[in-house]
């Protein structure tokens, strides 16, 4: 069932009851959201608690509502600027109207954007090669440990690239992680050339007849051009020794990140042509709602969320859970 | 640089105020709407927002600024002091215990760069205040986060104390400190796992830490780039721990640095520190007076002149000095100087200190690549002693052996001597007190005039200390 009939059906009322195919999955999302929907449904509901008219103070609430929650500022302009039009051509006066307005325009949003994918591109026939890439912090490391475990666990042989010969500590923690979840790790001396490590690691993987291999990077901020080109290199390396290489280029964020976000999705996609992002840190944050900007203005799908700490809190992102997730006691109240 | 798209958008409202003659409460208003829009974008949190707003306007709103003559520039002003008041006022700086070893303790989210503060904070105390730090690995818990620290520790050649991961953090605080006491160290940074503000039983590790350890500082660790959540992190992480001090990191990167003016407001505890940069020595105090400066694109002349006199050594630069005054400036002196000027940090920085210089049209395009320098490097390193000496000798063919030897297209050989010259031109002039058409360097309009204000600032700064100095001598 699609996430519109879904707040269709919660609006008219139609079907009370809940959705049958409620998964292990979106319980675990509820969960690890409740945090996000929590203050954001809570926020709305204080806003329409204090409704009388529809004015410019109510705009400027809502305004702040909705960047409050890192929805982003374009993003919050054009709800704002269509609910605007709305209210004047529908005439949209009572709470439930304005209410049902701004549901509409932000699943429009989220739809209209629905691009691309989710699935990691595997190439069937030989070594799938998955390039992670993002600032410094954000949990490379540890979601490529998490992603590692998972495709173990569906017996594929999984080889680790230590490329981040930067930070102190970075190659052992992926050596650890490596012995924990069973994965070959490939690395070079700390302060080396990432891109031979790199090299070495896809030669490695050959070798091994390895079906996937994961390539870790240093982080780095978007506007170090260095740091970028140096990107750009270990790419091209890939791309050189195995031709349709990488597979995937994931732009690891943290879900925590404000606006901010946008502007690094924007450049590794310049620099690296980032195939997917990986949310990480949703457990902890009270917003989440730059996918919504993000999935907006650039268009690359999130593939992964990140839930929690353990090895198994790396789940597949599922759109429809997401926002219905956001919206879904909104829109219980509003019944 | 953090703070750039505030920047711009905050001048951009109050651009449109300039342009009017007088001043109406209704244009406040309008640009009020701007400015807060511009601090939302820039993720302040909305009630900081808001509460700012209010207060601008409240001032701003009064006849006495209304009816000035200059209604304009007095706005800018008290903006910019809000903005001050709002990151703090004062520097605020680490407080040491009385009694040896002080502890300090590093707390805050998973990746928001507590390690690498540890270090930087260690090695900012040795250099500056003298201590002899002894770093504490209490992250148990993220695999090689040991590692990371006993790594920094080598690189600074300070002594890490660790116990291995499987002792709790509480005991390792403990015995780091008796070790510190032991071996005469005056200074322990703690530096803990990091933790979600909502896990109750890691804060609750925190809390015991700090019975044990009673730290002197408490320094909560905040990513720059992050969202509205800073505020709730902060938050939690005050009301559980009551921490002392709040450090920024990431701020190199092109973050509008909303956390930082939020963060100070919800918890009203200083921002210490701001780590600009992957290095072990890119840590700051923070000036909220700066700061304030520099989101208004009025620049940073202070931290400009603080960072030359650290980095540039004196005697060097006043033989520079001389040697522009009779022009015998040669490619010799422009690699000295091309030295000196790296030691400072990366060039876009320092540009942006400049009051002014935010406005160049194209600057916030501006992205030098670090090996740019070092290419420049090559290029003269390839000249014979002689070249370089009286660089009006290199003709055609010599030009063509330098671009062979460095490795670099000859275009950039042409590009570089050619720089070279007109910079000597223009640095002749200057040095003899020709300082016509450095006024247009700023443009006109608003921008160019906010970059003359706090020039006009500058100088009478400086006059003010100039007259102190003498005050001084008589007495």
């Amino acid at each position: 069932m699609g996430l519109f009939d879904r707040i269709k059906q919660a609006f008219t009322g139609e079907k009370k009851e809940t959705p049958v195919e409620q998964t292990e999955t979106t319980e675990k999302y509820e969960k690890g959201l409740e945090k996000t929907r929590k203050t954001f449904s809570s926020r709305m509901n204080e806003l329409f608690a204090n409704f009388r008219t529809v004015d410019e103070d109510f705009f400027e609430d809502l305004e702040e509502v909705l960047i409050e929650s890192d929805v982003g500022f374009e993003v919050t302009m054009e709800i704002t600027e269509a609910l605007r039009q709305e209210v004047k051509l529908k005439n949209a006066k009572n709470k439930n109207d304005v209410q049902q307005v701004i549901i509409e325009k932000m699943v429009d949003i989220y739809e209209e954007s629905e691009s691309g994918d989710r699935s990691i591109q595997l190439n069937k026939d030989g070594l799938t090669i998955i390039l992670f890439v993002g600032v410094n912090g954000v949990g490379k490391t540890t979601t490529i440990a998490k992603m590692a475990h998972q495709y173990i666990d569906e017996g594929k042989k999984v080889v680790l690239a230590a490329g981040d010969t930067f930070r102190a500590g970075a190659i052992e923690q992926l050596e650890v992680w490596g012995e924990r979840v069973g994965a070959t790790v490939v690395s070079g001396k700390a302060g080396g050339d990432p891109a031979s490590v790199v090299f070495d690691a896809v030669k490695r993987a050959k070798d091994e007849n390895a079906d996937i291999l994961i390539v870790d990077t240093a982080g780095r901020l978007q506007n170090k051009v260095n740091l970028m080109k140096e990107l750009e290199k270990m790419k091209r390396i890939i791309s050189r020794e195995v031709p349709d290489g990488p597979h995937e280029v994931l732009l690891v964020l943290d879900a925590t990140t404000g606006q901010n976000a946008m502007i690094q999705a924007r450049q590794f996609k310049e620099t690296t042509d980032v195939t997917g992002i990986v949310l990480t840190k949703l457990d902890g944050t009270a917003k989440g709602g730059i996918v919504l900007a993000i999935r907006k203005e650039l268009g690359i799908p999130v593939k992964y969320v990140g839930l929690g700490e353990n090895m198994d809190d790396l789940e597949e992102f599922n759109p429809n859970e997401f926002v219905f997730g956001l919206f879904s006691e909104l829109i219980k109240d509003t019944l | 640089m953090a703070f750039e798209g505030l920047t711009e958008r905050l001048q951009n409202a109050m651009t449109k105020l300039r342009r009017k003659g007088k001043v109406s409460e209704a244009d406040v208003r309008e640009m009020m709407r701007e400015v807060r829009l511009a601090l939302l974008e820039a993720d302040v949190n909305f009630k900081v927002v808001k509460e700012f707003v209010n207060k601008v306007s409240e001032r701003a709103i009064g006849t006495e600024v209304l009816d000035s003559l200059s209604p304009g520039q007095q706005i800018i002003k008290i903006v910019n002091d809000e903005l001050t008041e709002l990151m703090g006022g004062e520097t605020a700086t680490i407080n040491y215990s009385v009694k040896p070893p002080t502890v300090v303790m590093m707390v805050g989210l998973q990746g928001a760069g507590k390690t690498t503060t540890a270090g930087k904070i260690a090695n900012y105390v040795r250099k500056n205040d003298n201590k002899r730090p002894l770093l504490v690995a209490a992250d148990i818990y993220r695999p090689a986060a040991i590692q990371q620290l006993q790594t920094i520790g080598n690189q600074l050649d300070m002594p890490v104390f660790t116990l291995g991961d499987q002792v709790s953090p509480v005991e390792i605080a403990q015995k780091g400190i008796e070790e510190a006491v032991r071996t005469g160290r005056d200074l322990v940074l703690i530096d803990t796992a990091g933790r979600l503000h909502v896990d109750e039983n890691l804060m609750t590790e925190l809390s015991d830490i700090k019975k044990i350890a009673e730290p002197s500082e408490i320094f909560l660790v905040v990513d720059a780039m992050t969202g509205q959540d800073a505020v709730n992190v902060a938050k939690s992480f005050n009301e559980q721990l009551d921490v002392t001090g709040v450090v920024l990191t990431k701020l190199d990167g092109d973050t509008r640095g909303g956390a930082a003016l939020s963060i100070r407001s919800v918890t009203g505890k200083p921002i210490k520190f701001v780590g600009q940069g992957e290095k072990l020595d890119a840590l700051e105090p923070f000036h909220p007076d700066r700061m304030a400066n520099r989101i208004l694109g009025m620049g940073d002349m202070l931290t400009l002149i603080e960072k030359a006199q650290q980095d540039i050594d004196e005697k060097k630069a006043e033989e520079m000095a001389e040697k522009l005054r009779d022009n015998s400036f040669d490619f010799n002196d422009f690699i000295d100087q091309m030295d000196q000027v790296s030691n400072m940090g990366p060039l876009e920085d320092i540009i942006k200190m400049i009051p002014g210089m935010n406005n160049m049209p194209g600057l916030d395009q501006l992205q030098i690549d670090p090996k740019d320098t070092a290419r420049m490097k090559a290029i003269v390193l390839s000249m014979t002693p002689k070249e370089r000496e009286n660089p009006d000798i290199i003709s055609q063919s010599r030009r063509k052996r330098i671009a062979k030897g460095s490795g670099r297209p000859l275009v950039e050989v042409n590009r570089l001597i050619k720089q070279f010259n007109e910079s000597k031109k223009m640095m002749n002039k200057m040095s003899n007190g020709n300082f016509q058409g450095m006024d247009n360097l700023f443009g006109n309009g608003v921008k160019g005039k906010l970059g003359k204000l706090a020039m006009n600032q500058m100088a009478r700064k400086n006059k003010k200390k100039k007259k102190k100095n003498v005050r001084k001598k008589k007495k």
